[in-house]
């Protein structure tokens, strides 16, 4: 017992303290109340004051705290902690409000008979029950897929040229993708107007509207698939070449299958940036009320414009119907969303 | 197979050549080919758009940017009597719209951005950046009606708050006291919708400040505070205006949320709060409906000066970014 050697209890020092954990709930719960107190006492009203005063006070608190137990250098960090958390709450509020409000709307709009029927027999003032977006759904996928067949190719290619190949161009060629990812989509529409619709088809398709949201896509799919093709560990390529693959084998053997949940991941981003996209959409595709299988004629549905036309007649239905029709337009997001993260995260393990 | 020929003949040394081979040669064309078809597609955006608006362009010349004049006269036998096109109101309404979204969004992201690097506990980071992610995901037309329907009432509140207390300051003038569909409220809507962009590349920014120096700061006694002042903003300034810059070209193009939100009247407007503006791209979509052949090739001439701007905004955008990239003291 003399001599026993005490083995000492691991800690984490670095762990906030039931105190610390303490003190920091009553400064929160003092700004709150200092909130309510400062709203009742003086004539500022309304949501907005109450929020800012509580973020003064929860600043302020802060400083004070900090000062008070480490100095003022300690209570100038914990003062502007508070603030960049004001930063950080003020962007989330908007994301949270506007999935709160498609989501409490849509729901109104949501009925029976929403993705089995189309516009072909009712307009978007009759009530709720009738009609659907069925043509717009298969619209939306149609010019989708269309858009896709077109794009992948082109993006994989570009982000291989960044790659694989790194010639003489990569630099420029890194500026212009990112330059066409800014290019406005009103000005792709005019583009595809000016280039394909007035001078080929003259009329409107689903397809000259997929040409327009291809080159909205084909930046995205371009910069995300070099971004995952840059994470390939070089020795691969090296190893692919030491087996006497040529380059051409080693990227369409090696490489690209390394990387084929990832680049998944780029085309899934692509289409979610252009499934929603609607100015090009309105200047293109003419947008039937019904179904239409034929791409490369006649009026096509699509969901953003079956939104746009819901919500600019203006009766009380026809906006219950644009909400349930961004309802749908949000789930697929949504859903588009979460594939691309759960792969993404796949292929980081 | 027993007994193999003494003589057999030693083989010659191979021939090493770093020539690719033909399947080689192949694929480097193809790839670079598709590599190049951004310039195309790009260059093509721009000769269409020229020939297209060349007519209009010709005619009108500088005065298509300078005067504030869109109007087209038709006679009854719908020909066309006399036609002004001058791009002025609405170039300054673009910007407008633009900079108050900058001026808004800028603060929030980075703030957002230093909390994310140096604040926030590592789920909840988790969770923050995917929320960001998201709403970069969302469509335009999304925002769009949010701002008209949720946001408006509370953004004329806010614009009647500044206008009580700021409105000395001539652009927060209102006169007459019209709060709704303003400038302020598409400017609001179009920092929302790029405050992900400016963030995640802030963030992106912030991550490289060497690991070093900030531990060299540390080490002399600094707080989170002092690293953020002295070693982490500055490294990141550059990233920064870059990434608003890239985001002031996104709001300078957007179509949808801006025709949605805002009361697109031709007129140049600098009251902020005052509900009338417009911008390039709303424009376009506007007159596009009821536009006939002639002021169509007036739009497409629009549409190459919005294609233009954008092409500069984001030039200058990736020099600044390239060049505080490489500096780093």
């Amino acid at each position: 017992m003399s001599a026993s050697t005490i083995i000492p209890k691991p800690s984490k020092p670095w762990k906030p303290s039931l105190r610390d954990r303490f003190i920091e709930f009553s400064l929160v719960l003092g700004s709150v109340l200092t909130s309510y107190l400062l709203v009742a006492a003086t004539e500022m009203k309304g949501k907005l004051a109450y929020f800012f005063t509580f973020f003064a006070a929860l600043a302020l608190f802060n400083l004070a705290k900090g000062t008070i137990s480490r100095g003022f250098m300690i209570g100038k960090d914990q003062f502007f902690g508070a603030v960049m958390l004001l930063g950080m709450t003020l962007v989330i509020i908007p994301t949270a409000s506007i999935l709160y409000t498609v989501f409490d709307r849509g729901r109104k709009g949501l009925h029976a008979g929403l993705l089995t029927n189309d516009m072909s027999v009712s307009t978007p003032s009759d009530p709720i029950t009738s009609g659907g977006l069925l043509h717009a759904v298969i619209g939306t996928t149609l010019l989708v897929l269309v858009a896709l067949i077109v794009s992948l190719p082109i993006g994989i290619l570009t982000a291989l040229y960044l790659t694989e190949i790194k010639g003489r161009f990569t630099r420029p060629i890194r500026f212009l993708v990112q330059a066409m990812s800014g290019v406005p989509s009103i000005v792709a529409g005019l583009f595809i107007l000016s280039s394909i619709v007035y001078t080929i088809t003259k009329s409107y398709s689903g397809v000259v509207g997929s040409l327009a949201l291809t080159i909205l896509m084909i930046p995205t799919i371009a910069r995300t698939a070099e971004e995952v093709l840059n994470l390939i560990p070089n020795e691969l390529r090296e190893a692919g070449v030491a087996l006497g693959g040529t380059q051409w084998r080693t990227v369409a053997m090696v490489v690209v299958p390394a990387a084929r949940s990832g680049l998944i991941t780029a085309i899934i981003l692509g289409v979610a940036r252009i499934v929603g996209e609607t100015a090009p959409i309105l200047l293109l595709t003419g947008g039937g009320d019904a179904v239409n299988l034929n791409p490369t004629s006649g009026a096509m549905g699509s969901l953003p414009f079956y939104i746009w036309k819901s919500f600019l007649l203006g009766t009380e239905e026809s906006i219950t119907r644009g909400w349930a029709g961004l309802f749908v337009l949000l789930v697929l997001v949504l859903f588009l969303f979460t594939l691309a993260r759960v792969l993404g995260s796949r292929r980081m393990k | 197979m027993t007994g193999a020929p003494a003589q057999a003949a030693i083989p010659s040394p191979r021939e090493i050549s770093t020539e690719p081979r033909f399947s080689d040669k192949v694929f480097r064309a193809v790839v670079t080919a598709g590599g190049l078809s951004s310039l195309i597609i790009l260059g093509l955006i721009a000769i269409f758009l020229s020939y297209q608006g060349f007519e209009i362009l010709a005619r009108e010349g500088f005065t298509f940017i300078t005067s504030s004049e869109w109007s087209v006269e038709v006679d009854s036998f719908g020909a066309i009597t006399n036609s002004k096109f001058g791009l002025a109101a609405m170039l300054v309404g673009t910007m407008l719209c633009a900079l108050i979204a900058v001026v808004i969004a800028v603060p929030l992201s980075v703030a957002s951005a230093i909390f994310l690097t140096f604040y926030a506990p590592g789920s909840l980071k988790k969770f923050l950046v995917t929320v960001i992610d998201l709403m970069a995901a969302f469509p335009s037309i999304l925002f769009g009606f949010w701002g008209l329907f949720v946001l408006m009432p509370s953004a004329e509140y806010w614009a009647k708050l500044i206008n009580k207390y700021l409105g000395f300051i001539p652009i927060f003038e209102v006169e007459p006291r019209i709060f709704t569909r303003s400038p302020f409220v598409a400017g609001v809507v179009l920092a929302i919708m790029i405050i992900p962009i400016v963030t995640s590349i802030s963030r992106e920014v912030f991550s490289q400040t060497p690991l070093d120096r900030i531990q060299a700061a540390y080490a002399l006694g600094a707080t989170r505070w002092n690293v953020i002042r002295t070693v982490a903003l500055p490294y990141a300034r550059g990233g920064i205006v870059g990434g608003s810059m890239l985001g002031l070209g996104r709001a300078m193009g957007e179509t949808v949320a801006v025709y949605t939100v805002l009361n697109i009247v031709y007129q140049i407007n600098w009251q902020v709060l005052f509900g009338a503006g417009g911008n390039v791209a709303s424009l376009i979509l506007l007159k596009f409906g009821e536009a006939q052949a002639y002021e169509i090739k007036a739009l497409m001439a629009a549409g190459l000066i919005l294609f233009l701007l954008t092409l500069l905004v984001n030039f200058i955008a990736d020099q600044i970014v390239l060049r505080s990239g490489t500096k780093g003291r």
